[in-house]
């Protein structure tokens, strides 16, 4: 798909601001990438190697490290399910197979109505919940076959609202005022602060005293 | 008043009996919002802090003995102490909970976001630097919506940013999140994941963080658990908080019981006082193994941990203690198996999760761990070689040396097994997965025999060799394990 909107290369350059570094940034501005498209296009990738001022192999490097970003479209939910320890204990490999019958894809897989992505997951930390999963990154806990099922329909129908569509993680972005920004420099210029200096000749004096 | 239930706006938490310092509000179900974080101590703690010169603040912590609470328990006052006098320097945040059976941060960021973000301001001032990354683990989309909205609020009431509290300090605190990589999680990896790179683990030395960091500049990475003690701690000082715990584990610490008890649950617990067998059977905490069956095996303190069996019950839940004893407490993470429980399946499974976790950095980890699940799966899956329990070993051994006695293990006692581990490999990761193997090996060997027995049944049941089958193989590969064990 596509490039950043010149809405979301505002947003960028907004969150690149707050890192000593642009490159810093980098994780957070694919996951925009990832917001805007569903997955991370490649053109999004040349179009952040850009901002940040980096190769687009270099942006490509972090991308394919990570499994949360996608290079292709997935379904409109991702369904995750821990098969972990704590998970397998409680029934998560059982509740996988039921996944696998119901949806019909291996992990991995989309529906063909392109609805819903399997994945098998590590340790999503809600280990005395198991067995649990995530619906785009939202928990749900002790699921048993019966609730898979209700769940399922449910995403079909359209009848999770609560549950963003895949890409969009955070629905509250973190924003700092311009008049409330302490001050970020880079590595290379920031020094000790200046409260820090004063603050701590007022303690060798009270020590001296 | 503890109601000694579970706290339905706080999936898995029980308020129990007993004192609360960071989870003192999550009964509440609106704790995470910055009114109620106001009408409950909120932001005292750093009020008190701007009052003391950032030594003071840093010997208050010191003086407490504030364990770190992301595994490996070291006290975070010493740890700062180690940041060379060099500037800039940084505050990063290890938000990244992935360890298996840790289930703590998460609900210290949903529940109490204001607590944690107290907690980095205090440091920051303590230590002098003027920048926070908060690190928090991709997966967790409320958490960092938490957060997010948290920070917002902080900044617009003066309680972070520029001039906080209408003094001359300036702090910022930057919500930064990850993409799914467990080994992020380790603080060398972590700062490469924060520079924008591949999350892959630094050589230490020389890039101890606290010399050699974010941008190679001073950095400290301390757990959320650890700060979110900060608020309490200014409040109440040191000598209130050496009140609770043990002499050597001050304080409260999370707790995440998870597998076949019957009250799973996170608890909040003055852990050095307490035993294993008081926190699985005790009706304050888990109520004991579900109906009808028996404990089997214990995970002490996360999948990287060897596991305990019945003779570990009656140990305190003490660092020194449980480390004497050839395991950890690591990061809280407390997984209870029973007696329906497959030892050679719940190996595989852990060791699983390393393979796929493995960075590839290292060859040791990265070719090891997938052998190791190789093997283990043909052996769950009835295909399993009679040389493949000593071929295990041997690839443990590769990652891990010396870690192994012996190539025939004996029960004589978990404290045989060194811990922890040496390691081929830059971090702990790889020698984590052989862990489980040992663990399992040692205590359930014919688990292990009597499934190769199904699917190769010759060197067993028949004293006539098998034509087909390489025994001079066998022999080169016990006597690999025999010398690695050396």
């Amino acid at each position: 798909m596509a490039r950043l909107t010149p809405e979301n290369e505002l947003l960028a350059k907004e969150i690149i601001s707050r890192y000593p570094r642009p490159k810093s940034a980098l994780i957070p501005l694919l996951h925009l990438a990832q917001e805007q498209d569903g997955y991370v296009a490649d053109d999004a990738m040349e179009h952040l190697a850009e901002l940040v001022g980096i190769t687009p192999a270099e942006v490509l490097g972090t991308c394919s490290f990570y499994e949360m970003f996608k290079r292709e479209p997935v379904g409109r939910y991702l369904l995750n399910i821990c098969t972990n320890i704590a998970c397998q204990l409680t029934g998560g490999e059982e509740l996988l197979h039921e996944a696998e019958e119901l949806l019909g894809v291996r992990p991995g897989g989309t529906t063909a109505d392109g609805m819903i992505t399997l994945e098998d997951v590590e340790c999503i930390a809600a280990c005395t919940e198991g067995p649990c999963l995530q619906v785009n990154y939202r928990y749900e806990y002790r699921v048993d076959p019966a609730g898979l099922r209700k769940l399922v329909d449910d995403l079909r129908k359209g009848n999770r609202a609560d549950i963003p569509h895949h890409g969009t993680l955070q629905r509250v972005r973190q924003q700092i005022p311009a008049d409330r920004l302490g001050g970020i420099e880079a590595p290379e210029v920031a020094g000790t602060p200046a409260w820090f200096t004063s603050r701590q000749a007022t303690d060798e004096q009270k020590a001296g005293s | 008043m503890a109601t000694n239930t579970y706290v339905a706006h706080a999936p898995g938490y029980v308020d129990n009996e007993g004192p609360k310092i960071v989870t003192r509000r999550f009964a509440d179900p609106e704790s995470h919002t910055l009114e109620r974080y106001l009408a409950t101590e909120g932001y005292e703690g750093l009020r008190r802090a701007l009052s003391m010169a950032p030594a003071d603040a840093a010997n208050l912590v010191k003086d407490a003995v504030l364990l770190g609470r992301g595994g490996a328990g070291f006290p975070a006052g010493v740890k700062w102490g180690f940041m060379p006098p060099v500037w800039p320097r940084y505050l990063v945040v290890n938000g990244d909970e992935s360890e298996p059976g840790t289930y703590k941060d998460r609900l210290l960021m949903e529940r109490d976001p204001h607590q944690l973000i107290e907690g980095c301001v205090i440091t920051c001032y303590a230590l002098g630097l003027n920048q926070c990354f908060l690190y928090v683990r991709g997966e967790m989309a409320l958490a960092q919506e938490r957060i997010a909205q948290a920070l917002n609020d902080a900044y617009a009431n003066n309680y972070v940013g520029r001039n906080i509290l209408g003094t001359d300090v300036s702090i910022d605190v930057v919500l930064h999140w990850g993409a799914g990589a467990y080994i992020v999680g380790e603080e060398t990896a972590l700062i490469e994941s924060l520079e924008g790179n591949r999350g892959m683990p630094r050589l230490k030395p020389p890039f101890f963080p606290a010399a050699k960091g974010l941008y190679l500049k001073p950095t400290i990475v301390n757990n959320v658990e650890t700060l979110s003690n900060l608020n309490w701690l200014l409040i109440n000082g040191a000598d209130a908080y050496k009140q609770y715990g043990s002499e050597k584990s001050p304080g409260t610490r999370m707790l995440a019981v998870s597998g076949h008890v019957k009250r799973p649950g996170v608890y909040e617990v003055e852990a050095g006082n307490i035993t294993f067998r008081d926190l699985f059977y005790g009706e304050n905490y888990c109520q004991g193994i579900r109906d009808g069956h028996e404990l089997k095996m214990f995970i002490p303190g996360g999948g990287s941990a060897p596991w305990f069996f019945g003779d570990q019950l009656d140990l305190k839940l003490e660092a020194s203690d449980v480390g004497a004893a050839g395991s950890m407490l690591g990061s809280g993470a407390l997984v209870v198996m029973d007696d329906s429980t497959d030892a050679v399946r719940a190996c595989l499974r852990l060791v699983r999760f390393y393979a796929r976790e493995s960075c590839g950095k290292c060859t040791p980890c990265r070719e090891g761990t997938s052998w190791e699940e190789k093997i283990l799966e043909r052996i769950l899956d009835g295909h399993g070689r009679s040389e493949d329990i000593d071929l295990l070993l041997s690839v443990g051994s590769q990652i891990s040396p010396g870690r192994y006695p012996a190539a025939s293990f004996d029960d004589a006692g978990l404290s045989a097994v060194p811990f922890p581990p040496r390691q081929t490999t830059i971090c702990p990761l790889g020698p984590s997965s052989v862990a489980p193997i040992v663990s399992a090996i040692r205590r359930f060997r014919h688990e292990f025999e009597a499934k190769i027995a199904v699917a190769d049944p010759v060197d067993h049941d028949d004293p006539q060799p098998d034509p087909g089958h390489d025994h001079a193989h066998d022999a080169d590969t016990a006597a690999l394990a025999a010398g690695g064990a050396a």
